[in-house]
């Protein structure tokens, strides 16, 4: 056995409040089956958070101590202790949504065990099953389900294990809070610690692959589920507030260096040259490591790896040709530019790019009036709180990664890959960080880490600066959407055309070796680049005769450029559906009907549905916005009031996957400043069944107000050499002065039986920031009759769009 | 290097550092403090913010030595183990989601309400409007400060409850 000093005390001393007879260590390497790794396991929690560090064994010599558990033994999900608390093993990550906390309401939903009683251990590569981490809004939608399959199954199994020992059969007994009781005798019991604490269920589970993972036991009805559907409060907030919490920018491991990346300072500049010796005077320099165009700086301190890549001199080659035209020339840009393709490859099939349903041409020829108009959004940025950070650890020839990643796995599986290391050597421990929304830095720092942790021999812990974070992070694509739509005589829409151009060329994807920002630097490329190119607007409106097209443009630098574009919350939803759900909006006003009206109208216009009954739902919500609004019907813009300020109402509505939102937004815009204020929002909301109200709730007040912020304030700006979007000034975000003064949410069920037993839980983490910019856009349009068609509806561009209307 | 103290959370620390070190990296690096942040080292965002003399301070822009007075970081702002009414606030009304910033909000929060005890709606915005949120929990937050400042008037006030026959 040989001692390291790595862990944070925190994740290690989880361990004892079990190791009376056994360990998780112990417990899983003799299950003979698989041995989990080994080291402590990680309670997510308050009660147990340490203080500086721990050390433990890593367990025999072994050139493989980091496999991955296997999703189809119970053990890797669950332990029942001695004293019948249980921690739970997934593999999710938490932003901050209360998704951890709603997991352990399900899980002890369906062990009958008792909240207080649980705890959980998160995205720690070692230790939880590969549920890929977070992203997609799928943790309650679909990883929760497997989650809770499992839990049922522990739950048949200390049935069965409950019925040996009382000798009664098991549907003789009863379970509450993990103690089971004899129905007819109260005073035979068994608890679920005296059953199995410390041992290990033995119990294999089936499934292709982890979301389908189920055992031999059904879930229970809704109706039967006692903690599902409480505002527990989410059990990670107490010490996010007293300060004790260690997050992943907290730890500290003996003999950890600090190291600064020193980015080009034009997009696409080659490194001519380092001169060393700019930096020789600054005390605790350790090494300038230079591979390509990746260039950072390693200090023993973390100030003075600041100053040292603040102060080194390199000579950088600007490119020859200008990398991207400037923001000002954007639009004009994706407008004017060939598409990478108007076709697509499927099999041995070449099919276009467009999607047409009917005869959009001839309805448009054929149609009585006719609406045209073009939308613009911008790039935006994830721009996190807290810039992206990692540190990793090399020591005995293995890797640990301490992130805030959301996608740990594919962090661990990457970093391998780039360093050429068996995936078994490296290990991610996925730990509290500022909140990502999508593909952020936060990769390309757990690389960073790793490759500099490689060369120096240390734990190096790399940390982006502002400026990088927010000229360098990925960003959300730009698009140029022009839109065509004809109405016929009664008003209703009858042919639309959408044609998006999207700035999406070489979309990055989570954790690449070869698309990370410290691999592009260095001159790797992948073998063909992924263009984006999302669908238009999702929304359910029958409309006959339809095209669909979204092509890809690209700018002369694809890689290594400060413009990548990556997924962010809810990836391409709130550009296109600003651009669609305005159009509509456009259209109700051309049609001379009420927007609420006009949407339900072409909603109502077809019965067909999908399983997720997409229409019903999507009628359900927005008649409960209207209905909460308090929504009379009448014609958009109202009469513009003479006042400084002018207000309006505006409705959007969109679904993402299998969750249904209308938002109705109330503005004020003070027409000599310019400023928008959205001072009212209701959020008609359908996301099926709901596991914790109050988490629900804060999530989508957020998402509103990052809506808010998207349409209002953010737009990357750059010129034709770099990303001039540095800070907080120069990319703004929406601050406390911005917030509406009520947000009502209205949780709505609208599926047609909705007390089905079997009511699933649709993702909630993204679809509600879906229509908030259109709701926004058409809220601006009824307060002051103009419509804007270019986000974010600055001040400047709501003064000059009302300077022109008032000619 | 040079000797640099400081008083933290009612400690005194001597230590030996370059005297124009952000305050911030030594109460991290060298405190081994969690509360103040890292967000954007240019003093834009507020996640660094420590209270110096009971004034909201951001300690990514200060250089150690500039900073003489008593410091207290979110760790020391409970008394004898119990939270302050912010504190407790922040808890009743779940504001933090990932929490990154919300040191930089509950010690901005604590330093206005000691300043302006009441604070209308227009005051708690413009008060607080420095300290950026990216989870965009502003809405959580006002509420929070809103009961903090009910609680900490009906803890300052005199026990007048059974005097006046309420």
């Amino acid at each position: 056995m040989k001692r390291v000093d790595v862990i944070p005390e925190h994740l290690n001393k989880a361990l004892e409040p079990w190791t009376g007879t056994t360990s998780r260590r112990d417990f899983l390497r003799t299950s003979g089956l698989f041995v989990l790794g080994f080291g402590g396991v990680g309670f997510v929690g308050p009660s147990v958070l340490g203080s500086g560090l721990g050390s433990y064994d890593v367990g025999p010599d072994s050139a493989a101590p980091y496999p991955h558990p296997d999703f189809r033994l119970l053990d890797s999900w669950l332990v029942v202790h001695e004293d019948g608390t249980a921690t739970f093993y997934v593999g999710k990550t938490d932003g901050g949504q209360g998704t951890g906390t709603a997991f352990r309401q399900i899980m002890c939903d369906e062990l009958d065990l008792a909240y207080e009683s649980s705890t959980l251990v998160m995205g720690r590569t070692d230790m939880t099953v590969d549920q890929g981490g977070s992203g997609g809004s799928d943790a309650i939608e679909r990883d929760a389900v497997a989650a809770r399959r499992v839990a049922a199954e522990a739950r048949r199994v200390l049935m069965e294990m409950g019925s040996e020992r009382l000798g009664v059969a098991t549907n003789e007994l009863v379970v509450s809070e993990g103690v089971i009781s004899v129905r007819r005798d109260a005073s035979k019991t068994v608890t679920y610690g005296d059953l199995i604490g410390g041992r290990r269920f033995d119990v294999a589970l089936t499934g292709d692959n982890v979301n389908a993972t189920a055992g031999v036991a059904s879930v229970k009805p809704v109706q039967d589920l006692k903690l599902v559907g409480q505002p527990i409060p989410r059990y990670d907030i107490p010490a996010k507030v007293d300060g004790s919490l260690e997050w992943a920018v907290d730890v500290r491991l003996p003999g950890m260096v600090h190291a600064r990346n020193v980015k080009p300072p034009l997009a696409g500049a080659r490194v001519v040259r380092i001169d060393e010796s700019s930096i020789r005077e600054i005390p605790g320099l350790l090494r300038v490591v230079h591979k390509g165009n990746y260039v950072a700086v390693v200090c023993e301190r973390e100030e003075q790896a600041v100053q040292a890549a603040t102060q080194l001199d390199v000579q950088w080659a600007p490119p020859r040709t200008a990398p991207f035209p400037s923001s000002e020339d954007l639009f004009s840009f994706l407008r004017d530019a060939s598409p990478m393709s108007r076709t697509r490859t499927t099999g041995s099939r070449t099919v276009p790019l467009a999607r047409v349903e009917g005869d959009p041409e001839q309805a448009l020829a054929a149609a009585s009036t006719i609406v045209e108009a073009e939308y613009d959004f911008p790039f935006q940025g994830h721009t996190a709180i807290g810039p992206a950070h990692g540190l990793a650890d090399p020591s005995d020839g293995q890797m640990t990664i301490y992130t805030n990643d959301m996608k740990p796995y594919s962090l661990r599986t990457g970093v391998a890959e780039f360093l050429d290391m068996p995936p078994e050597q490296v290990r991610v421990i996925w730990m509290d960080g500022p909140q990502l929304y999508g593909r952020t830095a936060a990769d390309d720092a757990g690389f960073e880490a790793a490759y500099l942790a490689k060369e120096i021999g240390r734990p190096v812990r790399v940390q982006w600066m502002r400026h990088e974070e927010t000229a360098w992070d990925t960003k959300g694509p730009a698009f140029a959407f022009n839109l065509k739509g004809g109405l016929d005589a009664d008003g209703d829409v009858v042919a639309l055309d959408y044609r998006a151009r999207v700035a999406d060329y070489a979309h990055v994807g989570y954790n690449q070796p070869d698309t990370v920002l410290i691999a592009q630097l260095m001159g790797i490329r992948p073998n063909r680049p992924a263009p984006g190119g999302a669908p238009g607007p999702s929304e359910m409106y029958s409309i006959p005769n339809r095209r669909e097209e979204t092509l890809v443009v690209r700018f002369p630098l694809a890689f290594e450029t400060p413009l990548r574009t990556g997924n962010l919350r809810d990836p391409n939803g709130p550009q296109t559906t600003f651009a669609g759900e305005s159009f509509i909006d456009e259209l109700a006003v051309a049609a001379g009907a009420d927007p609420v009206e006009f949407r339900l109208r072409h909603l109502r216009k077809s019965d067909d549905d999908d399983a997720a009954f997409l229409r019903a739902r999507s009628i359900a919500v927005i008649e409960a916005a209207a209905e909460a609004y308090g929504w009379e019907a009448r014609l958009s813009p109202k009469p513009r009031g003479t006042g400084t300020i002018l207000t309006g109402r505006g409705i959007a509505y969109a679904h993402r996957a299998r969750t249904t939102v209308a938002e109705i937004a109330e503005v004020e815009v003070d027409r000599t400043t310019g400023r928008v204020w959205v001072k009212r929002i209701v959020c008609a909301h359908d996301c099926g069944l709901v596991i914790n109200p109050d988490g629900l709730r804060s999530t989508i007040q957020g998402n509103l107000l990052h809506g808010i912020s998207r349409t209002l304030y953010e737009e990357v700006q750059f010129d034709t050499e770099k990303v001039t979007s540095v800070d907080w000034r120069t990319h703004p975000t929406l601050r406390h002065a911005d917030t509406p003064e009520h947000i009502d949410i209205v949780v709505v069920n609208g599926d047609p039986n909705p007390r089905r037993p079997d009511l699933p839980a649709y993702g909630a983490g993204e679809p509600s920031i879906k229509p908030l910019g259109a709701a926004v856009a058409n809220a601006v349009f009824d307060a002051t009759g103009v419509r804007f068609r270019r986000a974010p509806l600055r001040p400047e561009r709501i003064l000059a769009g009302l300077a022109d209307a008032d000619g | 290097m040079s000797e640099v103290t400081l008083k933290v959370n009612g400690e005194t620390h001597t230590l030996d550092v370059d005297p124009t070190t952000p305050l911030l990296y030594v109460l991290r690096n060298d405190l081994g403090l969690r509360g103040p942040r890292f967000g954007c080292g240019l003093g834009q965002c507020g996640a660094c913010t420590v209270l110096v003399d009971g004034t909201a301070v951001r300690s990514c822009t200060r250089s150690t030595s500039s900073v003489t007075g008593e410091i207290t970081t979110l760790e020391g702002l409970a008394v004898n183990g119990e939270l302050h009414p912010v504190q407790k606030a922040w808890i009743e009304e779940q504001v933090p989601q990932c929490g990154f910033c919300q040191n930089g909000q509950i010690l901005t929060a604590k330093a206005m309400l000691d300043r302006n005890p009441n604070p209308t709606d227009a005051e708690l915005r413009r008060g607080m409007n420095g300290v950026i949120c990216r989870c965009m929990t502003y809405y959580r937050i006002h509420a929070a400060i809103r009961r903090a400042a009910d609680s900490m008037a009906s803890q300052d006030a005199p026990e007048s409850g059974a005097e006046a026959g309420l």
